[in-house]
This record gives structure tokens, sequence and C-alpha cells, in this order.
């Protein structure tokens, strides 16, 4: 009984500890650090945003709770995150919210409701937020759809039904691409991205790609790389190109898409996939040459740390587009805090930091903005 | 909070008519409620002295009145108060609450009922809240394995075992009939009628109905703490009905025979409450059970040496899953799943001296699952367990080994097959009471066993993994026991027992990550090493001549660690605290008695990682009770008054799923007998 009155007690906790992890500063003129959007397991309640500060070189975690001090957290499962302008989205999907914030205070600016909402992708002043469903709650409505918000007013201002389940989305040549997943419907997944024309706001067409498409990410010739997850047994993930100049598959890849970042002509690509046989995870690292759309022979890791068991998940990637620096998120079991890898443009490791639980999603705040 | 008005004013009524009841009788025959319940008390300890004492496992007792005193609704809630238990709770009347035996898991916990294993082979876990203790006689914990020898091979087949029995009717004299009505009622809509009578049929056979109705909004209020701020609402989607009916027919329970046959039903809509999260409280998952089994007992003793006995069931779940939130291109996400059981047992004993026993026993089992999901394999299992057991008691010491046999054969109609599976288990445990003079006895017990991947582990679409093999768990247990009937002083009986023991579980079945964050997987990857101590000591005595009381501690400590290859060192697993206890006291005083328990629960983790971000603070509810029984010839009225978590306190057991803070119930129950008629002519 005395070990029950004396542990008893709840603790205070106090306010969490300010210093951030110190990483080799770096003086660059064009960008001044980046975000990374953790997005923390389901009912957790753990999505926590971290920026890195490469003047001072410091990686602060959990900038949110701190800029909002009495908040209710950023929230459960963060799913994106974008700078544009002066200030930082981030999409939390359970949540069912995007979170504005002051990109240097990291200050709430607004926090704008959308149900589901998914991916973001910014054009000509306005964001679009894609949403797994556009009304929630109508058994016969399962179409997705996405939401334009004002970044002055940050309101939403339109909408537009788009396929099932949409992911990711880009804008090319004033046109907005979504990719149609129909993840709610196995095995009957959607193929298509929906072609949405900014100015009507209407979905002008579709464009067959491939089952349960992802990430959708442009490059500066006007081509669209579009992943498709497969549908987990028997057809498996692949990489297409789309030529948005004839709206349709130029080529594909069988490659596994964790996720991609696209950089001047090479797309940085880490992907893994799941053996049935041996119950472990096959992981890749791959480069393309966007100009010859032919993958490079050698990899954005040269100095061991592809080899097996020395990165658990490789999750998310970043290129930082100045040093040309490569950013590789492990989410590790999902469960416990990740890390975040950083590679110089030669492929040796620079520095590495614990993040919080699935590291996932960068984001660079330039320096002019 | 409207529809609670007319829940409290029928209580209101029935209270009014009680007092009015009440009023005037003499204080006299408040002695004969208190004889009665002395003599129950008496003859539920004649028999649970010796199991104590004698036990070569740790084993825990809730009994008679001692769980009607004990501020719970359902086995679930009394579980709470066994070492070594952590009751997981997603909070309020429909929550799932299961139960985790010395850090090892839910599912190496067998539940049984009436002697028979309640299964799941759904996901293998039972959710104990749905047992109502209206029926209950006894539960009891048993880590490792229930000792002795005429018990299924099923009985040896898991890490630990919660054994519920369910009350036997008595009929003493020429009493024919009894008849029990009861009305609970309280916090957040609750209502919950039970009636039951007991019929007897023969001169050693009776029967009994039990129905029970539940019905709660479930709205309670709480604060929780969300990212740095406190937030207050009110929990939403927690409303619940549900309806049980039992029937039963005892036969005679004697030394030479005894059966019993059994007939259970349940069906239940609830709705499921989310995870309290920035920005989202609301939650329209709802969750439609129906489960229905059979089942019976027949033991023999032939001549002096030997005796055998069979049981066998039949079971039958539905489980319906609605969520709305989820639009398919067929309408909202609406899942059934339907599994049945059969299941025979035959199980033999025989005494080859007056000191040596041999037991063997052999279980048959067949189990198979449909569901409307997307890629399902429809499997069924057949198990055929064999278990031969050997007692060995000599006058201070007692020794029980035994091998477990266990075949499983898996068949899917569609996709990949799970492996089938053969195994031997072994098992060995003694007691020894080293000085005769000391009532103090030494028990340990070693225990080799597993528990069979689930058919979701198994074969759920998207995160199945049929290449999964069975995870195991081994303890070694050493503990003194002592139970002791001190004579006729203040304290009158004193029961006291402590145990340390070391367990391993490898190859545990968990999700990780595969592709993505939608395509989960299970394997077998973790390992976990628990050293843990649990301690009870229960008192019970008699002040003047109408004051009984009982106290009762426990105190568990676990040091529960990971020990997966590459895992950070030193982590306490999840939701595992390292120290947690209880402390009950209730005291009678003729015939009204008070009860007060504290439970405790330290501080714990929500993940893997021990840091602040997954910290869990501590929790301690007070509850406390008011009891009153009043008994006039061959009526007995009782009324109950409960104040759960007293200091409305705000505390979740699963991270983000608030628990109820202070509320209140109040039962009324009345029974009242029927004597047979005198027949004419006699």
């Amino acid at each position: 009984m005395a070990m029950l009155v004396l542990s008893g007690c709840r603790k205070d906790l106090g306010p969490e500890p300010e210093e951030g992890q110190p990483v080799p500063a770096e003086t660059l003129n064009r960008v001044s650090g980046f975000f990374l959007l953790n997005e923390g397991n389901m009912n957790m309640n753990k999505a926590a945003l971290d920026y890195f500060d490469y003047g001072t070189g410091t990686y602060h975690s959990d900038v949110f709770s701190k800029g909002n001090p009495g908040s209710s957290g950023l929230g459960d499962v963060g799913n994106d995150v974008a700078v544009y302008g002066s200030k930082v989205y981030v999409v939390v999907n359970v949540s069912n919210k995007i979170e504005v914030l002051d990109a240097r205070t990291y200050k709430r600016l607004r926090q704008i409701n959308l149900d589901n909402c998914r991916y973001i992708t910014f054009s000509g002043g306005k964001a679009y937020v894609t949403a797994y469903l556009g009304v929630v709650g109508d058994p016969d409505a399962p179409q997705g759809s996405v939401s334009e918000i004002d970044t002055a007013s940050l309101s939403i201002t339109r909408r537009v039904t788009v396929g099932r389940q949409p992911e990711e989305l880009a804008v090319v040549g004033g046109r907005l691409f979504v990719a149609n997943s129909g993840g709610y419907s196995a095995p009957n997944y959607e193929r298509t991205l929906s072609v949405i024309d900014l100015g009507t706001f209407r979905e002008t067409k579709r464009i067959d790609v491939g089952i349960n498409l992802h990430r959708v990410r442009a490059d500066a010739y006007g081509d669209l790389y579009v992943s498709s997850r497969g549908d987990y047994y028997d057809i498996p993930p692949k990489l297409y190109v789309i030529d948005t100049g004839a709206d349709r598959v130029k080529t594909s890849f069988d490659l596994a898409i964790s996720d991609l970042d696209i950089s001047a002509d090479t797309a940085y690509i880490c992907g893994t996939a799941f053996n049935y046989q041996t119950g472990k995870n096959v992981i890749s690292y791959t480069m393309l040459d966007l100009r010859t759309e032919r993958p490079l022979q050698r990899s954005f890791i040269t100095d061991g740390m592809d080899q097996p068991g020395r990165i658990t998940m490789p999750y998310g990637i970043a290129v930082n587009p100045e040093n040309k620096d490569i950013l590789l998120t492990d989410a590790k079991d999902y469960v416990s805090p990740g890390t975040l890898h950083c590679f110089g443009s030669n492929g040796k490791l620079k520095w590495s930091v614990t993040t919080g639980d699935i590291p996932a999603h960068i984001a660079f705040l330039k320096k002019t903005q | 909070m409207t529809d609670r008005k007319p829940v409290f004013s029928k209580i209101l009524l029935f209270s009014m008519s009680f007092a009015t009841l009440m009023a005037g009788r003499s204080f006299a025959q408040s002695d004969s409620v208190q004889r009665f319940r002395q003599l129950e008390e008496v003859q539920i300890r004649e028999r649970l002295v010796p199991e104590l004492r004698r036990s070569v496992v740790p084993v825990q007792v809730l009994s008679g009145l001692q769980l009607s005193r004990m501020h719970s609704l359902s086995v679930a809630d009394a579980v709470r108060f066994f070492s070594g238990v952590q009751l997981k709770d997603y909070g309020g009347i429909g929550g799932l609450k299961t139960v985790n035996v010395r850090s090892m898991g839910t599912n190496h916990v067998g539940v049984f009922y009436d002697g028979v294993q309640l299964g799941n082979m759904q996901n293998g876990q039972v959710d104990l809240g749905r047992f109502s203790l209206d029926n209950m006689e006894l539960i009891s914990l048993y880590n490792g394995q229930k000792p002795g020898l005429l018990l299924p091979a099923r009985a040896y087949a898991s890490a630990s075992a919660i054994y519920m029995e369910s009350r036997r009717p008595v009929f003493e004299g020429r009493l024919a009939r009894r008849y029990r009505v009861a009305l609970k009622g309280g916090s957040y809509g609750f209502v919950n009628p039970s009636l039951s009578i007991e019929q007897k049929l023969g001169r050693r056979i009776s029967a009994r109905i039990n129905s029970e109705f539940l019905n709660a909004n479930g709205r309670y209020g709480f604060r929780s703490r969300i990212g740095t701020t406190d937030t207050s609402a009110v929990r939403q989607n927690t409303d619940i009905w549900s309806v049980r009916n039992e029937a039963d027919i005892f036969g005679p329970n004697d030394s030479l025979a005894a059966w019993h046959l059994k007939f259970y039903q349940y069906s239940s809509e609830r709705g499921l409450p989310r995870a309290i999260v920035s920005n989202r409280f609301e939650a329209r998952q709802r969750q439609w059970d129906d489960n229905l089994f059979v089942q019976g007992k027949y033991r023999r003793q032939i001549g002096r040496r030997f005796a055998w006995s069979f049981s066998g069931k039949y079971s039958h779940d539905r489980l319906r899953y609605l969520d709305p939130e989820i639009t398919t291109d067929a309408g909202f996400l609406n899942n059934l799943f339907r599994s049945d059981e059969l299941y025979a047992s035959l199980s033999s004993q025989y005494e080859i001296t007056g000191f040596w026993e041999i037991g063997l026993s052999g279980d048959y089992q067949l189990n198979d699952m449909r569901a409307n999901l997307y890629r399902f394999p429809y499997p069924s299992r057949q198990t055929l367990l064999a278990a031969a057991v050997s007692r060995l008691q000599l006058k201070n010491f007692l020794v029980e080994a035994n091998l477990l046999s266990t075949v499983v054969d898996e068949d899917v109609q569609y996709y990949l097959q799970a492996n089938d599976f053969r195994k031997l288990t072994p098992s060995v445990s003694f007691n020894w009471q080293a000085v005769s003079e000391v009532p103090i006895h030494l028990r340990g017990f070693y225990k080799e066993i597993f528990r069979m991947p689930s058919f979701n582990d198994l074969y759920y679409t998207f995160s199945g993994n049929s290449f999964l093999r069975p995870e195991y768990a081994k303890q070694i247990n050493l503990g003194l026991t002592s139970a002791n009937n001190l004579g006729s002083g203040v304290l009158r009986t004193l029961d006291a027992q402590a145990d340390v023991y070391y367990n391993k579980v490898t190859d545990k079945i968990v999700a990780v990550p595969g592709q993505n964050l939608f395509r989960w997987a299970m394997i077998n990857l973790d390992e976990v090493e628990i050293r843990g101590l649990d301690a009870t000591l229960r008192m019970a005595g008699q002040a003047g001549s109408k004051l009984d009381f009982t106290l009762l501690f426990g105190y568990t400590f676990q040091k529960a660690i990971e020990t997966t290859p590459g895992a950070a060192p030193g982590q306490q697993i999840l939701y595992i605290p390292k120290h947690s206890g209880t402390f009950t006291a209730s005291a009678d005083y003729g015939a009204a008695g008070l009860s007060y328990s504290f439970v405790y629960t330290g501080e714990r983790y929500a993940q893997k990682a021990n840091i602040r971000s997954n910290y869990l603070q501590p929790w301690y509810t007070h509850d406390l009770s008011l009891h009153y029984r009043a008994q006039s010839g061959r009526r007995l009225l009782s009324v109950n008054l409960e104040v759960n978590n007293m200091l409305n306190q705000q505390y979740d057991v699963v991270k983000n799923f608030p628990m109820p803070g202070r509320n209140y119930r109040l039962g009324l129950s009345w029974q009242f007998d029927h004597a047979k008629r005198e027949t004419h002519g006699l």
C-alpha cells in the first residue's frame, strides 16, 4: 500500500523541453529550412510538425505545439504538408482539417475543416485539396472531391466531384490532374486521373492509367509521374508517365513507390514491396532520368546505408532544391519514433535525427518567402 | 438527458414502496438475514479453503456475496480485482473489455463458462463486458491452468484461465420454486431489468431460466487532455441495448454423478465510440452481435477408482459491422461475419493407488467462419487435443504433471491456407507444506503453451498472413500460499498468497507495416520477457455479534520488456504498468452493508517507446456502495446503491478513449420462494 501511495500521484510533466537536436549548420542562399510532418498512428492524436533550421543547425520537434500552446494538437494522422507564400498548410486526415500556420512563428492562422482530406497542391493563389468522400454519410455518394481554398481569405471557394477516394494531385498548364484510387471498394479500384479545368472548375475528362493510383508529380517537360499501388495481391505496383499534351500514358516502370521527389531532371524514388512468401519487405531505391525516361544505374545512397536492415521502412523522400541533399525518412515499425537521414549529393550520410512517429512529408521553406 | 427521467421515476417508485414495506418491521429479522448470509459464506468457504491452500498454481476467487458487493456490472468489472490482471477497457457499458493476464496478451487467456471454454476463433478474445454478474456464483483466475483431473483437454491449453460459474439453485425443505426480479438503473440512461425463475424438477434435478435486458445511452461527460488543452465533451455513439437469455437444467452434483445442460443466447446492438482526437469527437460506426450456444456436461464415477466425463458444445456467432463513414460503390461499408464451433470432450481419471491418480482427456473442435469480405478464404479449423495428466498426492506434497498434444488441421475454400500444426507441450506443478505445523505452502509451476493465430490474424483481407506460426508463452512461477480459519476471534479468516514469476513470449504475433499504411501485415516478430510479482491478502472477521468485515489487498509488479532483436533496450511494453493494486473493504452490520474499493494502475506508455509523448498518467478510482438485505419469511429484498469513481477522476485505460467519471447505480432485487403444495390424500 505504501508503494501505491508513494507512486500514486499524477505527475505534471510540464512543458516539453525547448532544445532541439543539433545538426551541422549550413549556410544556404535560397533555403532557410524545411518542415517535416510526422503522421502519427491513428487514434493517437500524434501528428507532429518538426522544423529544421539550416542556419542554426537545429532540428526542432513538434513546433505546432510550441507555437500554439493550449491547442488540441495538430491532430490525428497528418497526411500532407506544403509551404505556399509565407504560410504552411498541414492536411490532417482523421482530424478532418487543414491547419494553416505562419511559416515563421508556427502560429495558427486558420483551421479549415474538410472531412477526410488527403493531399494539397497550389496554383495561382489557390490551394486544391482532395477528400476521400465528397459527402460523408450518403450511401449513394462514393465519389471523392477536390476543394479549392483561397489562400488570401483561407476559406473554401469551390468544390468539384472527382473519382472515388482521390489521392495526390498536380497542376500542369492550367489543368488539375487528380489520382483516383477507389480504395474503399476493393477489388473495384478506380484506374483514372480526373482532369479538371481550373477556370470552370469542372471535370473535363478522365485519363485511363492503372488501378489504385496514388502519387502524382509533374516534371519540367509537361509529364506527370503517377504511381499505381496495384491490388496488393496479383497486380503489381507500377509507375506511369503521362504526357499531358496527349493526355495518355507514355511509358511505365515496374516500381513500387512509397514516395518520390522530382528535382531538376531526376526523380528520386524509395519503394517497399511486401513479399508474401517470406513475410519480409523488399526495399528499393531508384533514380530516373526524366529526359531519357530511363532508370539511372547509380543509387542516391552510396555508403552502404541501402543494405538490408540499415533503414527499416523508407517512407518519405525529398531533395533539397539548393544543395541537392537527399532527405529520407525511416518510419521503422510505424509505432515508434522514426529517423530522418540526410544524404549528401554524393550519396554519403551527412547526419540523422530522431523524429516523431511515421515521419513522412517534407516541405522546404525558402528565404525570400 | 430527458430520457433518463422515466427510469429514475420508476426507481423512485420502487424505493418508496420498499420504504413503506420496511417501515414497521421489527429489526429482529435482520438476524435471520445475517444467519442466512453467514451460512452462504461458510458453504462457499468450505469449498474454497482446500483449493486456496493446496493449489499448485496461483488461484484467485471472487464468490457469492463478495461478488454482489463488488461495484460490478459485468465479469470484466470483477476481474479488475485480481492481481496480475490488466483490464483493457474502451469505456462505457458497451465498450470492449478484455483481460491481459501477466502481460502475455489477451489471446493467452482461456475463459470458461460452467466448465466449457468460450471461443472466439475470429479474433481469439472474449469480451468479458458481455457477461453479467447477475447469474454468477464464482469467478476464479488460475495462472497456468486449473489444477486437477477430469478436465477437458482445453483446460490445459491456455497460459491462464478464467472460470465463471453460474449459481446452482438450492432448495431447502419443501421449496419448489424461486423467483428473482431485479431492476438496476443509473447514470447515462442505464436500465437493466432481469428475471430469474428456478424450479425444482425432481429430487435432485432443478432448472433455471434467466433473462436480462440492458439499455443505456452511454452519453457520459468527460474531460480529456487533447494536445495541450483540456476539453470537456459528452461521449457520443456509446448507446447499447442487449438481451441475454439463459436456461439451465442442473442434474445431481455429487461425487458419484453430475450433469448440467445450458442454453445461452445474447443479442445486442451498440455504437462504437471513437478515439477523442483534435477536431473529431463524433462516430457513427455500429455493431450488432448475436451469440448462441448450447452445452452439456456429464460426469460419472464407476467403482472406487474410475471416473469419466463428457462435455459438448455447439455455438453460433454472428457479427455485423456498419461504417457509414466509408461509402463503397455498393453503399456503406457493411461487414457480416458468421462463425460456428462444434466441440466435444471426453476425459477420464483413474486412481492407481491412494496417492496416485492419472487422467486422460481428448477434445475435438471444429471451427469455421464466413464473411462478406473481399478475398475472404472461408477457413475452417479442426483441432484435436489430447492431455495426459498425473497427480501424486502425499501427505504434505502434491505434484501434478501433464503433457498436451495439439493437432491442428486448417482448411480454406479459396486462396492460401495456413500450415497444419502439431505440438507437444508440457506443464509441471507442485505444492509443498514444508513444516506440518506451519500453515504455509510453497508452490510452483512451469508451463509451455502457445496460442494459435486467430482467423483474423491469418485471413483478414489485406492484413492476414497465412504463414503465421503460433505464439509461444513459457511460464515459471514460484509462490507461497496460506489459507487459514482462525477460529472465533475478531479475525476469523486470513488468506495470503504471493508469487514471483518469469514469462517469456516468443514469436509474438504483431501487425507490421507492409507496402504502405493501408497494407499492414501480421507476422511472428516480437519477444517479450516479463518478470513479476503478484500478492494478495484477504482478511475476514467479526466484531461484536452483528458486524462482519472483509478486507482484500492486491498488488502487482510487472517488468515487461520487449527483447526482440534490434528493439530499444529496457522499454516496458505498451499499456502495462509497473505497479498496480487494489484494495477492498466491506462491512455488514445486520442487514445493512457498506463496501469500498480502490483500484490503482500506475503510469504506463501507450506505444512502444517509453517517451514523454506516449506517457499515460496513473489512474485510481474509489467506488462506494451501500446495500440492504431484508428477509421476511420466504421473501428477500435487497437494495444496492453504488457511487463509482467517487472522486470523478478523468482517465483513459486506452489512450484517447476516456472513461466515465463519477456515476451512480441503484439496484433492487426481490426474491421470493414458493413451497410445494401439500398433496391431497397424503
